[in-house]
């Protein structure tokens, strides 16, 4: 059955039937999902998110085309494995944006060109997206980044120099600044 | 209306029962092809689709007409009918019944589904009623008068 339904995932793709391609990633904070669309990452779902709800979230946001098709995400697989190791700074994949709009795109589309290795505050990115008065709001686009890691909100922080949140939970964040050197183990907000 | 679940969950909960009919309905050999044509035919009509109660009766119906296309189109290994042709094969196996599949395929959508799950699948009135979204006597009236149309059809 197995080999059956690979085939229709691959003619489903052949076809422009595919909207939606996902698959679940190993990574050392548990597994990953990670989807895309024929723009690019669209979604990647944090290990405490519930893999089901964000699948059907996309089905309903996106489109309801959803199919398991791990080899659409090698790419994406292949630069996380290198980052969780420290072995990569830069992401190159294409995303796709479009499952946030509006003055939270403007954030997150800000906070994707924060450099590896460095924290920004959210006072920092409101103003960047516009408006530097909505610092709730920036904190909110943050909360609800669609594409977490790969957009690195883990590196937006609070003025106070306080961690913050962080969608996948605090222990993640403190773990990701640790493995990019902001961070010196051990050390706490 | 409930939201459509993403296509991969109603492939995980349904494909092991489209193949299973696939397979009375084809055999085993015409099942893959069958099987890859229903499902790709789902997936392109899946997301204007507005009932979801009934997903399963929705792909069976999609597996029947796969299957009759499937028996139209190589008219070889014909399945189970409820009359046995009475003109002789020459080569010893049944003659492909065109003219039963043509107008099989000719029957009203509910007649022709309700015919071919049942003859085609073997499925019992109670099943049949649920693929096709009625009650087991809709779905008896539906494959009586479909049974009656064909009698006189190829009378």
């Amino acid at each position: 059955m197995k080999a059956t339904i690979d085939r229709l995932t691959a003619r489903a793709a052949e076809e422009g039937l595919l909207d939606v391609a996902y698959t679940s990633a190993d990574s050392p904070f548990g597994p990953l999902l990670l989807a895309s669309t024929r723009r690019g990452l669209v979604r990647v779902g944090l290990p405490n998110q519930d893999p089901d709800r964000l699948l059907a979230e996309i089905a309903e946001r996106v489109s309801p085309r959803v199919l398991e098709a791990p080899a659409a995400l090698d790419e994406v697989q292949r630069e996380l494995d290198l980052y969780f190791a420290g072995k990569l700074d830069r992401f190159d994949l294409p995303l796709d944006w479009q499952l946030s709009s509006g003055f939270r795109r403007r954030v997150l589309r800000a906070i994707d060109r924060i450099p590896y290795g460095q924290t920004r505050n959210y006072t920092e990115m409101a103003r960047r997206a516009g408006n530097e008065r909505a610092v709730r709001a920036a904190g909110t686009a943050c909360g609800s980044n669609p594409i977490p890691l790969v957009v690195p909100c883990h590196r937006v922080l609070r003025t106070s120099g306080a961690l913050g949140g962080y969608g996948g939970g605090l222990p993640m964040k403190q773990a990701l600044l640790e493995l990019e050197g902001v961070l010196d183990e051990k050390s706490s907000s | 209306m409930t939201a459509l679940p993403p296509f991969q969950t109603v492939l995980d909960q349904h494909s092991t029962a489209v193949m299973a009919i696939l397979r009375g309905a084809v055999g085993r050999d015409g099942a893959e092809d069958c099987f890859q044509e229903t499902f790709l035919s789902a997936l392109r009509a899946y997301p204007k689709l507005k009932d979801t109660s009934n997903l399963r009766g929705w792909l069976l119906t999609i597996a029947h007409r796969k299957a009759i296309d499937h028996h139209r189109a190589r008219g070889r290994r014909a399945v189970p009918v409820a009359e046995v042709p009475e003109t002789a094969a020459e080569n010893g196996l049944p003659e492909p019944d065109e003219r039963l599949w043509a107008a099989v395929g000719a029957l009203p959508p509910k007649q022709r589904a309700a015919v071919s799950l049942r003859y085609g699948s073997d499925l019992p009135h109670a099943e049949i009623a649920a693929a096709l979204n009625c009650s087991p006597e809709a779905a008896r009236r539906s494959l009586h008068e479909g049974l009656k149309r064909l009698r006189k059809e190829l009378a």
